[in-house]
């Protein structure tokens, strides 16, 4: 090219790549599209093929006959998953009571009252909770958990006798258990998005509250709390996603029954412990093995729900916050905070 | 996270909804603070103390040996250019400074008799004799504008029709009651800018304080609600006495009784407002106030 | 105003207890993690051993049931591979939403359904890799490289977000400078973006890495449980997950024993996995 050929329309060809130089640009465009449009049809082609194995449990004992009916009897190829729907979501339930609670004062603690050299080191201890596979939950469950819990359990339901659904003979496995290891297990992730919503807070709330004469407390309570509901629900709610679906913890220790227990230190099953607990002899038999993939729907289906109900909760939250902060991408809905936690 | 003194460098943008103010001639109400009770006379009003008062960031030394009175019952505006160190004197005084970690102050700052950094003394509850006011209007979001008046009240336990007065009247005094008396419930943040200020105020001093500090509690707002802002300060210095930092030297000699001119963290020269302007003693205060700089 | 002014010594009350009462919550949060530790390392440090290390579950009824070699060695095995396939694969989705999809209606989508996989429990993949590759005896029944498959799934959305966050982080000013210099988009990706991202993407990786080794779930359905030593991907293999598992329910002392020693292997790969990530993310040119 001339170095002062003036650029006219004729010559603007010499200044264009050409096709070749622009391959590589295409291919990669063209070739990460590819990847994403793969991901997008992987879930599709994931779902429909879900739905068609199950559909012959579906047909034989209908879809609600399924889900509602208690009756999981494999020798007598009868399934009914109600059993398993009550565990997963009373397991989940208590998960929630005890764990968010918990979470939420940890966050509120970590970024309002600690020593600000403590900070770090105990965020660090709290998000490696998170850090434990589920399997080595599951043990620590079983054998140390169950055992050591067993006396105070049994003491605890003879003493509260007369409240409906304490009373009963403690085996070891439970419900309960399932439910305070799963508490355990959420208790990472809820306390990481409360941590991330509450440090959101603008200042110039907490300083109103704190002019006026209130104590630290009191700040929190007006200023801190109501800003950040929202978004400490979102958080919930990814951790009661968590907890619906996790598997081998809950199996370990939830004593694999498949009934509806009226006793929270009876046991129970749940429709991930089913499905890993039973696969070995099911999946040879299609009408189990088409059950127990139905489990694996409803269980997916459960939880599609909701995360897509969270992610929506703290998107209003993340909303709020973006017009006060002008926007910085990768709030909360974002990767980095969730998978420091391992979601 | 220092809070920079030169706030008209910030965004200053307010996020609530394009709303202006409610104001036909026909509609224009002024703030009656008849039912605070009556002007403070001779000898009742409050003084403020400042004696020796140093304060830093860490190690960083931002106000050096400010000694100042802020006499009762009259506004002192406090002027200077960025970085002066005028936000940071009244965030000593109801000792919102050291709420930022790593900040911390000595010196004296005398209520009438009580020094305020005595150790003996409850920071949280001389927070209650000496109210803020911010820059940037910051009623609480999730509250309505009732709730966002009696916040400071609930918290002492006042209740019921007692509450309800006292919010009615702060309302009154700050000069919002009509725009707002059919809405109460609504929340508090679907004001205008001007608006949400004075509904701050009123918060402010439902409480019955007895200072009134202010920083730059106008620059966030376009000029009617500023002027409102004013018009109510002019009444309330009656009842509590003020202190006003603002970058807006006009500003200063509208509302203000005396004047101090801060530089570097040190108090150069205070006098009378007419005086300062007019026949500044100190050739920095001289500089500043003809523009030079700043 | 001579007196000291005090608030109620009720408000006073409130705000401490309530304070000891969010430090308390805070301490009871950490004792999960405490016994956790405490007893993987009081029963399952005591299992390492030279034997532990370099012997193979062996299945015998009677005398030392063997150590976890195979199982350490199938974990690495299997996770290497999920690994090259999610990192590659979640680089390349988050590349394509930060430089070409950005705000677009089709990159909102994949967001979308990137987000949705991060949800799913991790037994439904290991379902859908059942019954698309096994159902279907593509390749034989149980394999090592199924179990990758299905771990890459279940790390890919890790990889994707994380890597996403961090390529953002990378300023657009760096990356205008290149292309004002006339270097083809393809270039400043590869030349500029992925530099200054690195050490981000490496604690993304690494994070993904760590969570896909522990998990047990998907490999039941995919590998299947086995105990001899192999490289051979195309057969079943142990892993360390599978064989706590399997473990764990043991009626005989030795062989829970083991379990906890697993345990512990599992748990400290794991840490030490989590640390390299800190530091990389320590060490990271970016915000």
């Amino acid at each position: 090219m001339e170095a002062h050929t003036p650029v006219s329309g004729g010559d603007r060809q010499a200044l264009e790549r050409s096709p070749l130089a622009r391959l590589p640009d295409q291919i990669m465009k063209w070739g990460l599209l590819g990847v994403s449009v793969a991901v997008l049809a992987l879930i599709a082609f994931f779902f429909i093929e879900l739905i068609d194995q199950s559909s012959l449990a579906f047909n034989r004992f209908g879809v609600f006959g399924f889900v509602f009916h208690n009756r999981w009897i494999p020798s007598r190829l009868v399934f009914g998953a109600a059993a398993m729907l009550f565990g997963t979501a009373v397991t989940s339930a208590i998960a929630l009571i005890i764990g968010v609670p918990v979470a939420v004062a940890t966050a509120l603690y970590l970024t309002e009252l600690s020593p600000q050299r403590a900070r770090v080191p105990l965020t660090i201890l709290v998000d490696l909770l998170a850090a434990v596979p589920s399997v080595v939950y599951g043990l620590w469950g079983y054998l140390f958990l169950i055992p050591k819990l067993k006396p105070a359990e049994q003491w605890f339901a003879d003493t509260f006798s007369f409240i409906p659904y304490v009373s009963g003979h403690v085996a070891g496995p439970s419900i309960f258990i399932a439910g305070l290891i799963l508490a355990i297990m959420i208790l990472p992730i809820v306390s990481a998005i409360s941590r991330e919503v509450i440090s959101t807070v603008p200042s110039e709330h907490r300083e109103a509250a704190l002019a006026l004469g209130a104590t630290r407390w009191e700040m929190i309570r007006m200023a801190v709390l109501p800003y950040s509901r929202p978004g400490i629900t979102g958080g919930a709610m990814l951790g009661l996603g968590r907890a619906l679906g996790e598997t081998i913890a809950v199996l370990l220790v939830i004593g694999d029954d498949p009934a509806i227990s009226h006793f929270i230190f009876g046991q129970g099953y749940s429709l991930a412990a089913v499905i890993a607990n039973e696969f070995g002899e099911g999946s040879n038999i299609p009408i189990y093995r088409s059950a127990l993939l139905a489990c694996g729907l409803v269980l997916f289906v459960l939880t599609l729900f909701v995360n897509g109900f969270a992610r929506a909760y703290v998107l209003r939250g993340e909303r709020r916050m973006f017009r006060h902060r002008g926007g910085h991408s990768g709030a909360i809905g974002g990767g980095e905070v969730e998978a420091a936690v391992g979601v | 996270m220092i809070p920079s003194d030169d706030h008209s460098k910030e965004s200053t943008a307010v996020s609530t909804p394009n709303k202006t103010e409610q104001g036909s001639p026909a509609h224009e109400e002024a703030p009656d603070l008849s039912s605070l009770g009556a002007p403070k006379a001779e000898g009742e009003g409050h003084t403020i103390i400042l004696d020796d008062l140093n304060a830093y960031y860490g190690k960083m030394q931002v106000l050096k040996h400010v000694t100042l009175t802020f006499p009762a019952n009259e506004v002192t505006a406090i002027i200077g250019p960025s970085g002066s160190g005028k936000s940071t004197v009244v965030r000593c005084i109801n000792r919102m400074h050291e709420e930022i970690p790593g900040a911390w102050a000595e010196g004296r700052v005398k209520l009438d008799e009580l020094d305020v950094y005595d150790p003996e003394v409850d920071v949280t509850a001389v927070r209650r004799l000496i109210g803020m006011v911010f820059q940037k209007p910051n009623p609480f979001p999730t509250m309505s504008i009732f709730d966002n008046v009696a916040a400071g009240m609930r918290l002492t336990g006042t209740r019921g029709e007692n509450l309800r007065e006292r919010v009615h009247r702060a309302l009154r005094a700050v000069g919002l009651w009509g725009e707002v008396k059919n809405r109460l419930d609504k929340p508090g943040i679907g004001l205008s800018g001007g608006q949400q200020q004075r509904l701050c105020i009123a918060r402010t001093i439902a409480v019955e304080p007895e200072v009134i500090l202010m920083d730059e509690p106008a620059s966030a707002l376009d000029p009617i609600a500023t002027l409102k802002v004013e018009e109510l300060i002019a009444e309330l210095k009656q009842r509590y006495t003020i202190v006003i930092v603002t970058h807006n030297m006009q500003q200063a000699g509208r509302v203000s009784d005396t004047t101090a001119f801060m530089l570097d963290g040190e108090l150069i020269e205070h006098a009378p407002t007419s005086e300062l302007f007019t026949a500044p003693k100190d050739e920095r205060t001289e500089r500043y106030v003809t523009g030079k700089f700043g | 105003m001579t007196e000291i002014p005090r608030i109620s010594a009720g408000r006073r009350r409130k705000d401490k207890f309530m304070r000891a009462l969010l430090g308390v919550a805070t301490a009871v949060a950490l004792v999960p993690l405490v016994l956790i530790i405490y007893y993987l390392i009081y029963k399952g440090a005591g299992q390492w051993s030279g034997r532990f290390f370099t012997t193979d579950p062996n299945g015998n009824f009677l005398g030392y049931p063997g150590g976890i070699r195979s199982a350490i060695l199938g974990t690495v095995e299997i996770v290497a591979l999920a690994t090259a396939i999610s990192v590659p694969l979640g680089i390349g989705v988050a590349l394509y939403l930060v430089e070409y999809g950005k705000k677009s209606l089709f990159a909102n989508v994949i967001r979308y359904f990137v987000d949705v996989m991060t949800g799913v429990p991790s037994i439904v993949f290991g379902l859908f890799i059942y019954i698309v590759l096994i159902v279907s005896h593509v390749g034989g029944n149980f394999t090592g490289w199924k179990g990758s498959v299905a771990l890459a799934l279940l790390m890919l959305p890790i990889v994707a977000r994380s890597a996403e966050v961090v390529l953002n982080l990378v300023p657009t000013d760096l990356r205008e400078a290149a292309l004002a210099l006339g270097a083809p988009r393809w270039r400043v990706v590869t030349r500029v973006v992925l530099p200054t991202a690195a050490s981000g993407l490496v604690t993304g990786s690494l994070l993904a890495i760590a969570r896909g080794a522990g998990e047990t779930a998907p490999l039941l359905f995919t590998v299947g449980v086995a105990n001899g030593l192999t490289f051979n991907l195309s057969q079943q293999m142990n892993t360390l997950p599978t064989q706590i598992f399997t473990d764990v329910t043991s009626p005989r002392d030795a062989i829970v024993a083991r379990a906890w020693g697993a345990a512990v292997t599992l748990v400290a790969m794991i840490l030490i996995l989590n640390l390299i990530a800190r530091a990389a993310q320590r060490r990271s040119r970016l915000a």
